[in-house]
């Protein structure tokens, strides 16, 4: 099986927001919920450069160590979810999540989390896939269907990368070769332990 | 609309004719511009030309000095390194120090054989300006995450989304906070429990309950009112109630979920977090309502240290003389008004996230959040110990508060004088006719 991973080349970046529009509207994400989001970093001075950041669906995920009813999983590709109907909105994977992943409506008393959401690698949730149900719990699975994340797939300028983590290392590698500078991978360290050599 | 278009035809085709000096020195300065004002892309296009190249230090020592530079952090002269040596090669080099095999021959060929000295040409560096690249390339990605996480420094950028919040790229505080729920909490939390209740049992193994000495008079006297105990037992009913559902957000996975299954536990932790974010409110107010109540009454003072250096009368059948609190409940009081407190405010600002608190914030709430709590849990089971099991004739105080005057007398003496002096001044006003505890 692969294992997936996501990888933002940020000299190819324009800030452009497409895959966070993309990703709302694929998954009909709800209002002040951002599964993805562009950070741009050294903004207006030399060197900015913006980095397209969601869940990294990282190894030894901190969001599933620390998740008090354990309601997180890893699929066979290394996607990690997690399951709607068993989170409490307790808000400690946003405390450990090194991204800021997780996402929470805001309901109920005080500022109390309503059920965590994020991004799912386009991969739905535990719900059996492509059903009326996972897609209003967790948008949309483009994975099942054998396609990768939308985000990646309509980034206009390859920026973003979705695939198996050797095949875009690769791509990544082969393009900062060509034109002789790239700034890594941002997140892979943190997310996976490693990084990608050039 | 078409003359106008007629009349730039016309300018055009006059150019050659009459305007050709114009047009030239009209496009001097232009062509002037990225020279001396250091156009980076001109710069760039000027030093990746053949010719230029040649009066260049080779890459070779470029890629000597580079090693050098780089230890020591901050990106120095981007502007040079990336103008003197084609960019491909410059950032090649500065990150896994080899030169991309795509851009290797770079060496002039033609004299390698003279060892000329190597003067490094000084009219080639008119790049004063900063390359639109910046710092890009100095240090990769990887680099920088690995540094700030070292450091303990979020990686904060600009989001174009209203979320504010959302600008943190990555935070490494958060393997601090996975370690500290994952470890430090839980074994904080099971050492003070667990280790409480292993003391308790063992002094009750040791101690065994403490009676009435004198034996029971059978003669009552009020010990609290009812606002206290109501207050007593509102603080009490929320904090037990707040512990366990804290403690099982921290070690029910492990205890109870194996046990029950997934939904079943996912509903009790649900209830629990909603039942420990109402509770908040009503334990709050006990806290208050206790520090206005009795703080007077728990003021430290010189017979506090008798009673401390006397065991407390937990070692050994002394009692020593305290007035309406000893020095181990204004140890509780104390313990529960100022932790409860910090426990509180702490858990309200985490009931509000990102009201007060950003994310590092939170964090940091949290761990003080928790271990206090811990330490509140194993003080108050102590507390409850002593209240129930561990004394005899103690828990009708907070029960039908009354306590026996026998009890009182050897636990509380001077309260119990206290009470009887005012008793008397009550019934008589004109004091001292008759000695106290005559009757």
């Amino acid at each position: 099986m692969a294992r997936m991973k996501f990888l933002c080349d940020s000299d190819r970046c324009i800030e452009c927001n497409a895959c966070v529009t993309a990703c709302k509207n694929e998954h009909e994400v709800p209002w002040g919920i951002n599964r993805r989001r562009v950070v741009t970093l050294n903004d207006g001075k030399p060197g900015e450069r913006s980095i397209s950041m969601a869940c990294m669906h990282c190894t030894d995920a901190p969001c599933a160590a620390v998740c008090p009813v354990s309601c997180f999983y890893t699929t066979a590709d290394a996607i990690v979810l997690h399951d709607k109907d068993l989170c409490i909105g307790c808000g400690y994977c946003f405390y450990a999540c090194p991204f800021g992943a997780p996402q929470y409506p805001r309901v109920g008393n005080f500022g109390g989390r309503g059920k965590m959401d994020k991004c799912t690698y386009c991969a739905g949730g535990p719900q059996q896939d492509n059903t009326r149900a996972e897609y209003v719990q967790y948008g949309a699975n483009r994975i099942a269907e054998g396609k990768l994340p939308l985000c990646a797939e309509m980034c206009s300028t390859k920026a973003l990368l979705a695939g198996d983590g050797e095949i875009i290392a690769s791509i990544y590698k082969e393009r900062v070769q060509r034109r002789g500078y790239g700034s890594g991978a941002w997140g892979w360290r943190t997310a996976y332990r490693e990084t990608v050599e050039v | 609309m078409s003359a106008l278009r007629n009349t730039l035809l016309a300018l055009a085709a006059a150019a050659p004719l009459l305007g050709a000096p114009v047009l030239a020195t009209a496009q001097a300065p232009a062509a002037q511009a990225p020279a001396a004002g250091a156009q980076p892309g001109a710069a760039e296009r000027q030093s990746s030309d053949p010719q230029v190249k040649q009066a260049l230090p080779s890459a070779a020592t470029t890629q000597q000095e580079q090693p050098q530079n780089d230890g020591a952090g901050p990106p120095r002269g981007t502007p040079e390194i990336q103008g003197r040596v084609p960019e491909s090669s410059a950032a090649g080099t500065n990150e896994q120090r080899q030169a991309p095999t795509t851009t290797a021959p770079t060496r002039p060929t033609g004299t390698p054989a003279a060892p000329q000295p190597v003067v490094p040409p000084q009219p080639v560096q008119p790049i004063p300006a900063p390359s639109p690249m910046g710092e890009r390339g100095t240090l990769p990605a990887a680099e920088l995450e690995l540094q700030n996480a070292l450091k303990g420094n979020r990686i904060t950028g600009r989001v174009s989304i209203p979320d504010e919040k959302l600008a943190v790229l990555v935070q490494p505080e958060g393997r601090d906070w996975r370690a500290f729920r994952n470890g430090t909490l839980m074994w904080v939390g099971g050492i003070a429990v667990l280790g409480m209740l292993a003391l308790l049992a063992l002094f009750y193994l040791i101690r065994g309950r403490i009676r009435v000495q004198s034996g029971w008079s059978g003669r009552t006297l009020e010990r609290f009112n009812f606002f206290e105990r109501m207050t007593h037992w509102m603080t009490a009913g929320s904090f037990i109630v707040l512990a366990l559902s804290g403690l099982n957000l921290t070690f029910g996975r492990h205890l109870i979920r194996p046990l029950i299954g997934p939904e079943a536990f996912t509903a009790l932790a649900d209830w629990g977090k909603i039942a420990h974010n109402f509770l908040a409110f009503p334990f709050t107010l006990g806290v208050l309502v206790m520090l206005l109540m009795w703080a007077r009454d728990n003021l430290p003072n010189r017979l506090d240290w008798v009673w401390l250096k006397n065991g407390g009368g937990f070692i050994g059948n002394a009692h020593p003389q305290a007035g309406r609190f000893n020095a181990g409940q204004k140890g509780i009081f104390w313990i529960t008004v100022l932790g409860g407190g910090v426990v509180a405010i702490s858990g309200f600002l985490l009931m509000f996230p990102f009201f007060l608190l950003d994310i590092a914030g939170q964090q940091w709430g949290h761990m003080v959040h928790g271990t206090l709590s811990m330490l509140l849990i194993a003080v108050m089971l102590a507390h409850i110990y002593i209240g129930t099991l561990g004394m005899e004739g103690g828990f009708s105080a907070m029960g039908s508060g009354r306590v026996d005057y026998n009890w009182a007398r050897e636990h509380h003496g001077m309260w119990v004088d206290d009470e009887l002096k005012r008793a008397h001044e009550a019934v008589r006003p004109e004091a001292a006719t008759r000695p106290a505890g005559a009757d």
